[in-house]
């Protein structure tokens, strides 16, 4: 059976497509090193326009009101330039509100694209762009460690990291924070408060990575401009120990926190990258794998949301608890705990 | 039926879906059609496999292993038709459903009328309408493309204009359109559908066909107060598979198996649905339902006229994150067996969302799974309701007409931990009224029989006759209230051997007549107080000459319509725990 992965490895080679859904300008060029913050493909998002209608804003007639149109497609144009006129008696002319740019220009109509608005793909990630895609995107690749989590509040940024969880549980505190921590990634394990994601707001930091937060702060977490990241996402619990191993151990190192939102159909999920050198490292991990024997996997859902255990025997198909029959695995944890959980519940830990 | 009578041996059915991929291979055994054997695999259109061609391939090495036969030659093509030396297929058929929804763009002259016209017809596909274009919306052009612009929409429907009718205003609002696609990237422009003023055809080609790739269908809005959309729905279908193809790797290639036949699962379920009905002599309508992870579908048809609906936002996979925006979240909880936190509730959905293939492991678990199907049946039902043709059967109180049968598929269904919680799920969420057989599509298969059906119609006949879908019962659901205890219906059975039995049935209760399987009986019906059970009036009954008894037997569902759970939640543990006892589950 193919198996979806979970990535949470110490040092691997990290590549990733960062591009637009439609054509734009590439900021970047190939061999280039870049920030996790740095914009490296941009376009025009949904510009505003304005039709003008020729014939009527000079009092003439639609068939005359070619001859008044004193631009053409492509002209860039200042507030208070001319765009028509002067026509009739009272000399009548028309202006551009705003600068602009001039779309379509003929029989009676004008169109003007008003604003520059842009849309920025940022790396995501420090490293370096391997290849450009056509005039969408790129591809940037890094070493490092990388830790995939399960939510996102869809905002990017990096900083040095500080560890405030001393252990994979526990509740982040508003009073844990405070000015020496401005600018900085902060690793906490679990928030139930309101209160910390505000003042983690107002120092500001540049990224929040909790293992779990309660789901009736979704909403105030999608407010904050920094990004939030959770490792194993709403609810209560800790995080697992090797991902709080790995990033407690990274204390003092620089992160980028790509808290993208998960989308399953285009293989994007919210992760943590620890640039760190990468020699010897030459292949990024696999993104493919089926079921077998002494592979780590994760249970995705209750029971064991999250827990990290070793697939010790696949159990072809077992009758559950809820009565649904279904292929199953039976997974040994840490503790000596064996659990027999469906494979559809079961990802892959590379 | 006798070999004969059709041309092809071996089918093999293909359905690419949004969590599964499935293969099921048919072929004749003893002059009857037989299902030989099911692979399934995880459906790859998405990342990190983006072609649907992987998991058709595993799907199809489950088949191979099970019964030896080659289907795939070396060159990873379709073995089509069989050889002598018995590998490969005689005829296949596909469905589709993987992908994300296709984001549409409506346009038309009134809200209520043309626009009207082109949501019911969007909502036969997978589409989210992203975007709408009215007169009455009273917007600018440009903000009609600045809108257009910022939806980025895969498929434009344009209605509006009576045969003969407006034309100058319809031109206008497909004037915005036009811009707003000059304005995009050639290699992003939308697909338009064309159902309006058929006297624009020319005008509008003239104008937009250089902008876009453009499809004209009958106007489904004729007269103001005539609709149309059956040529219309086969045109959506046949763009459907065309934009899948542009935008999946590997549905171009599964649509040249099947020579050019796939076409999106409604579309095959709706087909069935459609040609059930016809042959209906019953004159009720047929109901199917598919309560899937991308969307549930919802077909009826009355005597030939389809009601398709695709509700992408209902589905039980992705959307379960975004659920309860078209619903309270105390609608769900009157369905549960369990004492839920309301945090919990949205945890579990959204978790849901983000591993929609993920399985139920807990009792408790499966308890909000099934909760949820209800919660998306009832909604479905009621879309549904919205887009039949008015003055259809029984109507009212947000009840269906009478149907016969019910199609029901979708994994919580098929994969419930008995028949009889599919069944009490079947009854909550549908709420059939009269007499009405339920049939479970356990395999999925029904959308591809309706694939098949544009090849060889007699194949899909055969099969459909196979019983490849699993008889469940007869539901008998008289319509009505009265006070609990109150005896609402009598029922005398004759047996085969001619024994018979007479029983009353409460008001309040679910009872189940046991019937061995095989076997039929026939039933008298004489509701009492005035209830319905659809044989010509209230209070009317009849006689059902041959009810075979199904795999749970003839379930009497006298709980009446419309039915509420116990608002109170021992109570309902207690009835729920009673119902499934009475279909034999302790």
């Amino acid at each position: 059976m193919l198996a979806p992965t979970f990535h949470m490895l110490p040092l691997t080679v990290i590549r990733r497509e960062r591009k637009l859904p439609y054509p734009g300008k590439i900021l970047v060029r190939k061999g280039q090193k870049v920030g996790a913050n740095d914009a490296v493909v941009e376009a025009k998002l949904s510009p505003k326009h304005l039709m003008l209608d020729i014939a009527v804003g000079l009092a003439v007639s639609r068939t005359q009101s070619e001859r008044f149109i004193r631009v053409k497609p492509g002209d860039r144009l200042a507030k208070g330039d001319l765009i028509a006129g002067p026509a009739g008696m009272g000399k009548r002319v028309m202006r551009a509100p705003l600068n602009c740019q001039v779309i379509l220009a003929g029989s009676d109509q004008v169109l003007l694209e008003l604003t520059d608005n842009l849309i920025q793909v940022k790396a995501g990630m420090s490293g370096e762009v391997v290849e450009l895609i056509s005039d969408c995107g790129v591809v940037i690749e890094t070493s490092g460690a990388l830790i995939q989590g399960n939510w996102g509040n869809g905002r990017v940024d990096f900083g040095v990291m500080t560890v405030l969880a001393k252990e994979a549980g526990g509740s982040l505190l508003p009073d844990q924070l405070d000015l020496s921590m401005r600018g900085a990634v902060i690793l906490g394990a679990h928030c139930d408060n309101e209160e910390t994601l505000n003042l983690a707001q107002e120092l500001p930091v540049r990224g929040l990575i909790l293992a779990s937060m309660l789901i009736s702060l979704r909403s105030v977490a999608e407010k904050m401009d920094y990004p939030i990241l959770l490792i194993e996402g709403f609810g209560s619990q800790g995080m697992s120990r090797p991902a709080f191993k790995l990033l407690a151990n990274s204390g003092r190192r620089e992160v980028s926190v790509n808290a993208q939102g998960w989308n399953a159909f285009k293989g994007v999920r919210p992760e943590i990258v620890i640039p760190l050198p990468g020699e010897g490292v030459v292949a990024p991990p696999r993104l493919v794998e089926r079921y077998s024997v002494n592979q780590q996997v994760r249970s995705v859902r209750a029971p064991h949301t999250g827990e990290i255990g070793r697939l010790i025997r696949l159990c072809g198909t077992v009758s559950f608890p809820s009565g649904i029959r279904t292929q199953a695995a039976e997974i040994q944890y840490e503790n000596g705990e064996k659990a027999v959980l469906p494979l559809e519940n079961l990802e892959v830990f590379i | 039926m006798t070999t004969g009578l059709i041309d092809t041996d071996s089918l093999l059915l293909l359905d690419v879906g949004s969590i599964s991929t499935r293969a099921l291979l048919f072929d004749q055994v003893r002059d009857r059609y037989r299902l030989l054997a099911a692979g399934s695999s995880r459906s790859t259109a998405g990342a990190p496999f983006n072609n649907v061609l992987e998991g058709i391939f595993s799907a199809l090495e489950g088949i191979q292993k099970v019964t030896g036969r080659t289907v795939l030659g070396k060159d990873q093509n379709l073995i089509k038709p069989s050889t002598e030396f018995g590998t490969g297929v005689d005829t296949c058929a596909a469905t589709i459903s993987a992908g994300p929804p296709l984001n549409a763009c409506i346009v038309g002259l009134l809200d209520d009328v043309s626009l009207n016209s082109a949501r019911k017809l969007a909502s036969t596909t997978f589409c989210n309408v992203v975007q709408t274009i009215s007169l009455n919306d009273r917007q600018r052009p440009e903000a009609h493309i600045d809108s257009f612009l910022q939806a980025h929409p895969d498929l434009v429907i344009v209605a509006g204009g009576t045969d003969g009718g407006a034309s100058q205003s319809v031109m206008k609002l497909l004037e915005s359109v036009g811009l707003a696609c000059y304005l995009m990237p050639e290699n992003q422009r939308p697909v338009m559908l064309f159902a309006g003023n058929q006297e624009l055809k020319e005008e509008v080609e003239t104008s937009l066909s250089s902008l876009l790739e453009l499809h004209f269908t009958e106007n489904i809005r004729p007269l103001l107060d005539f609709q149309q959309n059956n040529a219309a729905q086969s045109k959506l279908a046949q763009i459907y598979t065309q934009i899948r193809s542009r935008q999946l790797s590997g549905v171009m290639e599964l649509n040249s198996w099947v020579n050019g036949g796939l076409i999106p699962s409604p579309t095959g379920l709706g087909r069935v649905v459609r040609f059930l009905s016809r042959a209906n002599e019953s004159h009720k309508g047929v109901l199917g339902i598919d309560v899937g992870s991308a969307a549930v579908t919802i077909a009826s048809a009355m005597e030939g006229e389809l009601s398709l609906g695709v509700y992408p936002q209902f589905g039980m996979g992705e959307s379960t994150g975004n659920i309860l925006e078209y619903g309270n979240i105390s609608e769900l909880k009157s369905w549960l067996l369990h004492d839920f936190s309301e945090d919990q509730l949205r945890e579990y959905l959204y978790t849901k969302s983000i591993h929609p293939g993920s399985l139920p492991v807990t009792e408790a678990e499966i308890d909000i799974e099934h909760a949820l199907a209800r919660f998306v049946m009832r909604k479905a039902v009621g879309s549904l309701l919205d887009i039949m043709p008015e003055g259809v059967g029984y109507q009212g109180d947000a009840l269906l007409p009478w149907m016969e049968p019910l199609i029901a598929s979708g994994s919580v269904l098929t994969k419930a931990p008995t028949l009889a919680h599919c069944a009490l799920m079947l009854l909550d969420g549908i709420q059939p009224t009269g007499v009405t057989p339920f049939l479970l599509d356990t395999h999925h298969l029904v959308p591809g029989l309706g694939a098949a059906a544009a090849v060889n119609s007699l194949l899909a006949i055969q099969i459909l006759d196979s019983n490849s879908l699993v008889h469940l019962g007869t539901v008998i659901s008289p319509v009505g209230s009265a006070r609990p205890g109150t005896p609402i219906l009598r029922i005398k059975v004759t047996y085969e051997n001619g024994q018979e039995t007479n029983f009353d049935i409460k008001y309040g209760t679910i009872e189940v007549l046991p019937i061995p399987h095989g076997k039929s009986v026939r039933l008298h019906l004489q509701p009492l107080h005035n209830f319905d059970i659809g044989m010509g009036a209230p209070g009317r009954g009849g006689t059902l000459r041959q009810v075979a008894g199904g795999a749970l037997g003839v379930i009497i569902d006298a709980r009446g319509r419309p039915f509420q759970p116990p608002s109170d939640l021992r109570r309902r543990q207690e009835n729920y725990r009673k119902w499934l006892w009475t279909f034999g589950v302790h």
